[in-house]
């Protein structure tokens, strides 16, 4: 058993007859950083909705440290501290920056621990040293629906940072950011891993060779290459999925 | 937060300060009806015993409209069939008034209500055994109620139905409910229903002091009502309520067990309608399965929809407002009603999707 190991094997999901993943192997040592491309359709969302509980595999083993993620919904894989980072960002619009934080903040979950709860000193501190790592100090009392593209992604991550996840699964973050926020964000994502695992699918290139990690690509529901940017990049086979042929 | 910094950074009241005032003011108001009721008829301020039975129903009615609000509003569970369960509490209470009856009734039979000795019974059925205690009774308002809606909450959100299909079968509930209780062979009364009631708590029922202590019964707990639902929504269990309206699969993701937390708003919810329910049949004297017809159910959602709903203000505001018009208009045209009715939810919907509050906050529209 290793803590915080993410690892998928020989998994397959078909739906109505089509193969979103086939036969797809991967290893995400605890405190590594991991980007995965692919084109459309290659199956990294679907390898995410695995991961979190929100698609069964037709066949094939999922596992996080010990825990077999096949059997276990979505809240419990959650708690267990697989962080998801959706595509869109889906901050909660009606609840300030703070407010937003604090929900996701490690607490008794259940609805009569949220009624009782008070903010204690040790949590407000827990949530102002997020809201610094995202650079969102000056917002907390904003809300939500007013923050910028770019702010937004990064107050999901700081939802995520609150539950101290030991896996964080990032979709897509830097779609749609200016150049600046896309730095912004390659720093954050590279300071957050090490203390936990990180993985990441995106389209931008760019923004991978930043990261400056190893990189997978799938393609049709597997893993066409491994390696880093320049190893994958040169891949023949690589080449001709993304460039046609 | 009593106040908002505009763009110039200076201060002014809230809207919502505002609003409170206006709430508190209302509510010190329909305190004071009672009082007016008991002045001499041709005294400046005296207040018709019609405008105080009129006004206890409504002071039921915003407990209802809460109830819907604290679902709807802001949990997001439209429930199109509330009526339901204010009816079921109704029903409770009027259980226990009717076994309270004992042998003034028109047979004089000791134990079985009237309905009973006409439809042949010869001993009660075994569900009417400890409603003669007033606790029993109540606790009965409030409990089958809450019973029911945690199964049909339990077996829906737990299949995650939402929106307008859970709707739909809340709706199909209360019609069920409807067709039961028309039944003679269900117990209740079939068309009927309960009426005639002589007394409760000791209290004649047909006495002034009597109808002043049932309407400071229903407005103490409106009152009671309200500070619930505000310690509610303000606590942190408020802000994961809204949070599920708006994201739900998002707070499933951030580990909370969103059935839970929505089977608990909407248990409490049903609970409290059945409260309103309860306090509505005593002072109404009556209660029957026309209570359950689904358009009293989808009335009511209509009232927190013009009021404003996700505050709780708005379905104070929207639960008086719309009976107001409602009484007011089927005083000379009954017939123009429903129109009127579907008129106010096609123009909110359309025109003000904030109701009266988001008017009062910010002028109609967003």
């Amino acid at each position: 058993m290793r803590d915080g190991r993410l690892y998928l094997d020989g998994v397959s999901v078909v739906f109505d007859g089509f193969r979103a993943l086939n036969n797809l192997s991967l290893i995400v040592e605890p405190g590594e950083l991991r980007a995965i491309i692919g084109p459309n359709g290659a199956g990294k969302t679907t390898m995410m909705d695995i991961i979190t509980g929100k698609t069964r595999p037709t066949a094939g083993t999922v596992s996080f440290g010990d825990r077999d993620l096949t059997r276990l919904d979505e809240a419990t894989i959650a708690n267990l501290g697989i962080g998801r980072k959706f595509q869109k960002p889906t901050v909660f619009d009606a609840l300030t920056v703070f407010e937003n934080l604090e929900l996701a903040l490690k607490a008794p979950r259940d609805p009569w621990s949220c009624l009782r709860w008070r903010l204690s000193g040790t949590a407000r501190r827990c949530i102002e040293a997020v809201l610094e790592e995202i650079g969102l100090a000056e917002r907390a009392d904003h809300r939500a629906a007013i923050l910028s593209h770019g702010q937004r992604q990064w107050l999901e991550i700081g939802m995520l940072l609150m539950q101290d996840p030991k896996l964080l699964l990032v979709d897509e973050p830097v779609a749609g950011m200016t150049d600046q926020e896309t730095e912004h964000t390659a720093a954050l994502l590279r300071r957050i891993a090490g203390s936990r695992s990180v993985v990441v699918v995106e389209h931008d290139l760019e923004f991978v060779r930043a990261l400056g990690e190893k990189v997978t690509v799938l393609c049709e529901g597997s893993v066409l290459s491994e390696g880093s940017i320049d190893h994958v990049q040169n891949d023949p086979r690589v080449v001709d999925v993304y460039l046609g042929r | 937060m009593s106040a908002s910094i505009t763009l110039g950074g200076r201060l002014r009241p809230a809207p919502g300060t505002i609003l409170r005032g206006l709430l508190l003011a209302g509510l010190a108001l329909l305190a004071l009806l009672p009082v007016l009721n008991r002045l001499p008829p041709d005294a400046a301020l005296y207040v018709s015993d019609f405008v105080v039975a009129v006004s206890g129903k409504w002071i039921c009615y915003a407990i209802l409209a809460l109830a819907i609000d604290l679902a709807w509003g802001y949990a997001g569970i439209l429930s199109l069939g509330h009526g339901a369960f204010f009816a079921l509490g109704g029903y409770a209470i009027g259980m226990h008034l009717m076994r309270l009856i004992g042998p003034r009734g028109v047979y004089g039979h000791p134990v079985l209500p009237d309905f009973m000795v006409f439809l042949g019974y010869t001993e009660l059925p075994w569900y009417w055994q400890g409603f003669q205690f007033f606790p029993f009774a109540f606790a009965m308002a409030l409990i089958v109620p809450g019973v029911l809606a945690g199964v049909l909450g339990w077996l829906a959100f737990r299949s995650r139905i939402t929106g307008v299909y859970l709707s739909i079968i809340t709706q199909a509930m209360t019609y069920a409910l409807m067709l039961a209780f028309f039944r003679n062979d269900m117990g209740f009364g079939g068309n009927n229903g309960f009426t005639d009631f002589k007394e409760l708590l000791g209290m004649p029922l047909n006495t002034a002091g009597a109808r002043a202590a049932l309407f400071y019964a229903a407005l103490a707990s409106l009152g009671a009502s309200l500070l619930l639902c505000r310690h509610i929504t303000k606590s942190k269990l408020g802000r994961v309520l809204v949070a599920v309206r708006d994201a739900e699969s998002r707070v499933r993701f951030l580990g909370y067990d969103t059935t839970a937390v929505k089977l608990s708003v909407f248990v409490l919810s049903a609970m409290l309608a059945g409260l309103a329910g309860a306090l509505y049949v005593p002072l109404i004297g009556i209660i029957n399965p026309g209570e359950f017809s689904p358009g009293n159910s989808i009335e009511a959602v209509v009232w927190v929809a013009v009021g404003g709903r996700g505050t709780l203000v708005g379905a104070l505001l929207g639960a008086f407002s719309v009976n107001a018009i409602k009484t007011w208009l089927t005083s000379f045209a009954p017939d123009l009603w429903l129109f009127v009715l579907g008129g106010l939810f096609v123009a909110v919907t359309l025109l003000l999707p904030r109701g009266i509050v988001g008017l009062l906050q910010k002028g109609p529209g967003r």
